[in-house]
């Protein structure tokens, strides 16, 4: 093993001199006063090598001896993952917290899988099998999930089964099977395995054009600005916005298996929320606890700088790992911003040259490839799995120009823009809907959401001449789409997320509830003035918020949208020929 | 141990570097100028050279002067003694009284472990309307008062401190004015705060290294107290010149600034403060209020846009009152189901019609011709702001509650609201 010791210390970063042999972004321990910190080695000249610290770098002295361990920072993947909450090095903090109190004790690292409990093993291969990394040895109940397990990912070529265990119950440690390869090398393979988290896990036969929706439940993404099962969308916003809020209600609703969290370098409390919620939480669909279909992998913005890096990595790897058993991952990284600060704040300790706003060169290249691992691809065995990356993103000064949102944007599917005009009314999600945009397909037809596009349009050119000319020098035609468009976004782009109802709306409801928009907006209704078409819109207004408050199988909601249909047939409406196109196109 | 170094290799700014060996990353040394003696913080280290950050700052110190290490890294004396003390930024007594040596902990411990942390759960009163109904202050939240200079923030800053409901109160004063500080010493003093008072002040004239100690000191403090049960305020002012030290430092250190010469962990450096508030699941709990005045009145100046990342939501005072646009508390949603049934939507709802005001404040500023609807508008507004928004309102929450309702009934028709059926079958005045 490789040793080295301590030159020099710079904030997080750590000069460090040895003469054995080294290998770039391998893990090395540093051992001072009793602890051994965890860091990872990020430049090599020479005998000179840097390592950026995972931990704070407090009481570190020159001559301190570096051992590295020839291993790059890996995560450990096997049956227990679901329901846990880890730092970005994948420590399980509630065990932390069991050993260590309240603070997070440097130099404390856990095994991130229970090595104390059993798991019932089922052998799906047979003795004389030949497998490739990926494929399915067994599999194991792990809650309600068949988890496969799997040929290690670094196993690469083929290998024969030679032994393999009976069913039973076993624990992570246990050797469950030995493979042989052509060559005759044998190797002993367990339930769990580690993989290196910068790697992308790539055993499948082939990547697919993502085409699926994924339900949000939010009517503005699923209606307007759908996201796919293995596309990538990301929400810039300036603070106070609403990402983080639209970021979980979105893990709580989205129609997914499993829902990875990586909280990068944001708040803590928001975590908690998350954390404490989720157990209480059941998930309708399986009647089990949203925490059981949950990883959360958490890294503070009060914790080590190094590590917020590794978060979104490990987060990425425990979601492909899950993908590979045909399942569909939802990935929620909050926030991409704080990862690339974390990186610019080593690009400036290691002096390299800056670029815009001094991150460094790499920005792009390195937030195209993270963008990259989300996909639906097709395993060995038929089955397809995909991962969806969600991010946001945290412009400075909310300005969408910068560096960060602009590398993302050239990379993602969709975009969520969320505007501070909007939030400042409160107007929730505040997901701007004329800057935002998606190139997958949602639940709804084209055709129809275009109709319904259009009156935000031109309510918003609408509003910006009213502001000029008044509203008594606007005329009667213009005011009224103004009126539908304000309508529009009252009763169906804003959407209550406190609001138990309101909060979570399913596909066909959505549908429901849009044909009977679309249905106001293509209406043409002879109004006397603008103080009448107004009260008609607000008296409209006040009962689909009425409606959007209760439930879908209820009398009350029957009676409140046949109340709405009734209120408009009254005033004997004609229909234009594009809305009665666009109202077709959905049925 | 111990050893004396009396040579001293170089003087950058507040920063010298000596030759020494065994020194620990982020140690203190004494460093004995002729001026007297001053503190230092170990802040780099490349092979045997050791660079410190001066606390008096690097003038007037000699390459011969003496430099001794002490072992430990930045510690303060923690006691009950505390209560009621002044001390500076290198923890030393401001107000003439004792040196306090005893129960010395270390500042800028690590972070709390999430999975301890618990879910937010108390409101804490201030009796100003426009943050108890609109923008509800929170147990263990975080919140800046973004402000500019010349706006009574130090003044609203004291009015919580005498008025909140929490155990004790810690001041960090960074860069404060002479004046400021004896305004604070005194207005807690006459409202009989002080007792439950531990400040820690620099003022402007001192060296601008112990003001970087302040925001440590003091919440190394508050969290002691907090894991003793206390339930405790910390308020700071002006987290601006903190981060104008930052930058001064860094750049006088030769680091690549990132963004208007500020250094690149600018965001790290303010969250490592901020995020030591918390709510100790079987303890008490570190509340912080921090002052943050905006350079130009530009909220896209990465002092406050990165402190709005960090913290739970902001203040916005202008032209002398909280504004209701952009101010917002996050966790206002933790607390505000529980108080009154009607909080969360008037709350909405005058927002919204408030918003609708200012559009047509503008409209009828550009000259047009004011429509029915345009009128209510103007009058709800006027009403708002006088008895909602001015500063000296002092109301307890329910009473505030009871006057939106008020105010919306001179105003508009329930179906202008915006406000739910069955709300309006219930509070609205005179029955609708």
């Amino acid at each position: 093993m490789t040793e080295g010791f301590v030159t020099a210390v710079n904030g997080n970063m750590v000069s460090v001199n040895t003469d054995g042999i080294v290998t770039m972004n391998e893990v090395a321990y540093i051992e001072t006063g009793g602890k051994s910190l965890k860091s990872e080695v990020i430049r090599i000249r020479g005998t000179s090598v840097q390592v950026q610290v995972y931990e704070i770098t407090k009481g570190i002295r020159v001559g301190d001896k570096v051992r590295f361990t020839n291993e790059l920072l890996s995560v450990e993947l096997g049956p227990g993952l679901l329901g846990q909450i880890y730092d970005g090095l994948q420590n399980p903090l509630p065990e932390i917290a069991e050993r260590a109190g309240y603070f997070l004790e440097p130099g404390l690292y856990l095994k991130a899988l229970p090595r104390d409990r059993t798991w019932h093993f089922t052998p799906q291969a047979k003795e004389g099998d030949v497998l490739r990394r990926g494929m399915a040895l067994g599999w194991v109940p792990e809650l309600h999930f068949k988890h496969i397990i799997m040929l290690p990912f670094d196993f690469y070529g083929e290998w024969t089964v030679s032994t393999i265990l009976p069913e039973g119950d076993y624990t992570l440690d246990d050797v469950i099977a030995e493979v042989v390869d052509a060559r005759g090398n044998a190797r002993q393979v367990r339930m769990s395995f580690s993989w290196p988290v910068k790697r992308a896990v790539d055993c499948y036969v082939e990547r697919l054009k993502p085409t699926e929706p994924l339900v949000t439940k939010t009517r503005i993404i699923d209606t307007f600005f759908p996201v796919a099962k293995g596309g990538t969308y990301c929400i810039p916003g300036p603070f106070g916005a609403g990402k983080t809020v639209l970021q979980q209600v979105t893990s709580r609703h989205a129609e997914v298996d499993i829902v990875i969290i990586a909280a990068c370098g944001e708040r803590a409390g928001e975590v908690v929320e998350t954390l404490k919620e989720f157990p209480q939480i059941i998930d309708p669909k399986t009647g089990r606890s949203l925490m059981e279909r949950t990883v959360i992998i958490c890294n503070t913005s009060s914790m080590p700088v190094a590590a917020r890096e590794a978060s979104v990595y490990t987060a990425v790897t425990i979601a492909e790992y899950y993908r590979q058993m045909g399942l569909d991952v939802l990935l929620l990284a909050d926030s991409t911003s704080r990862w690339a600060q974390a990186m610019r704040e080593m690009s400036g300790r290691l002096e390299e040259i800056p670029g815009e706003e001094a991150f460094p060169a790499y920005l792009e290249s390195v937030i195209a490839a993270f963008y990259e691992r989300a996909g639906i691809v097709r395993l060995y065995n038929g089955k397809t799995g995909s991962v969806t990356i969600g991010g946001t993103v945290s412009p400075a000064g909310g300005n969408f120009e910068e560096p960060v949102t602009q590398a993302t944007l050239k990379v993602v599917g969709a975009f969520h823009g969320l505007s501070r005009e909007r939030s400042d009314a409160r107007k929730y999600p505040a997901i701007h809907p004329l800057d935002s945009w998606s190139k997958y397909e949602g639940i709804m037809p084209k055709q129809a959401v275009q109709y319904a596009h259009s009156f935000l349009e031109r309510g918003s050119e609408v509003g910006a001449m009213m502001k000029v000319v008044g509203e008594e020098g606007t005329s009667l035609e213009d005011y009224v789409v103004y009126l539908k468009s304000e309508f529009l976004d009252a009763v169906y782009l804003q959407q209550n997320s406190f609001d138990p109802v309101d909060a979570a709306v399913s596909p066909s409801r959505q549908k429901h509830v849009f044909k009977l928009v679309l249905n106001i907006l293509a209406s043409h209704i002879a109004f006397q003035d603008k103080e009448d078409a107004r009260n008609f819109f607000y008296e409209l207004r006040q009962t689909m918020l009425d409606l959007n408050g209760t439930p879908e199988d209820s009398d009350m909601f029957d009676s409140l949208y046949t109340k709405v249909e009734q209120a408009l047939a009254d005033r004997k409406p004609e229909f234009e020929n594009r809305g009665l196109k666009a109202i077709k196109a959905l049925e | 141990m111990n050893k004396i170094y009396s040579r001293i290799e170089s003087i950058v700014g507040n920063v010298i570097a000596v030759k020494a060996q065994n020194v620990a990353y982020g140690e203190l040394a004494q460093v004995k100028t002729r001026y007297g003696m001053s503190l230092a913080e170990t802040i780099r280290l490349d092979g045997e050279m050791v660079y410190l950050q001066v606390f008096a700052g690097g003038r007037g110190v000699s390459t011969g002067d003496e430099v001794r290490f002490l072992g430990h890294p930045m510690q303060v004396s923690f006691s009950d003694s505390l209560m009621g003390r002044i001390f500076d930024g290198a923890g030393e007594p401001r107000d003439g009284g004792p040196v306090l040596t005893d129960n010395l902990i270390t500042i800028a411990g690590p972070s709390v472990n999430p999975y301890k942390r618990i879910i937010p759960r108390e409101m804490i009163r201030t009796g100003i309307p426009m943050i108890d109904v609109f923008n509800t202050l929170v147990k263990s939240q975080k919140l800046p008062i973004f402000s500019v200079s010349g706006e009574p923030y130090n003044q609203l800053l004291a009015r919580i401190a005498m008025q909140a409901e929490v155990d004790l109160i810690v001041l960090g004063g960074m860069g404060l004015k002479y004046d400021d500080y004896l305004f604070f010493r005194d207005t807690l003093e006459q409202g009989g705060a002080l007792s439950k008072t531990i400040m820690f002040v620099h003022t402007a004239a001192d060296p601008i290294v112990e003001c970087l100690m302040v925001p440590d000191i003091s919440l190394a403090v508050a969290e002691r107290f907090a894991l003793k049960g206390k339930n405790v305020l910390v308020l700071l002012t002006d987290m601006t010149n903190f981060a104008d030290a930052l930058k001064e430092i860094a750049i006088t250190q030769e680091q690549v600034p990132s963004n208007r010469g500020y250094p690149g962990d600018l965001y790290s450096q303010l969250a490592a403060r901020y995020e030591k508030a918390v709510d100790f699941s079987d303890a008490g709990s570190i509340t912080i209020l921090a002052v943050t005045t905006m350079p130009g009145d530009d909220v896209t100046h990465p002092i406050p846009d990165n402190t709005g990342y960090i913290t739970e939501g902001q203040f916005y005072l202008r032209g002398g009152h909280i504004e209701p646009f952009g101010s917002l508390s996050r966790l206002k949603q933790m607390v505000n189901g529980k108080t009154r049934e009607d909080h969360r939507s008037i709350m909405d709802a005058m927002i919204k019609l408030f918003a609708a005001y200012r559009d047509t404040l503008e409209k009828k500023s550009m000259g047009f011709q004011m429509s029915a609807w345009d009128r209510k508008l103007l009058k709800y507004g006027e009403l708002f702001e006088q008895r909602m928004m001015d500063l000296s309102v002092n109301i307890p929450l329910e009473k505030a509650l009871d006057q939106c309702w008020a105010i919306l009934a001179e105003c508009f028709e329930p179906r202008e609201t915006g406000l739910r059926s069955d709300l309006i079958q219930k509070f609205w005045v005179g029955g609708k």
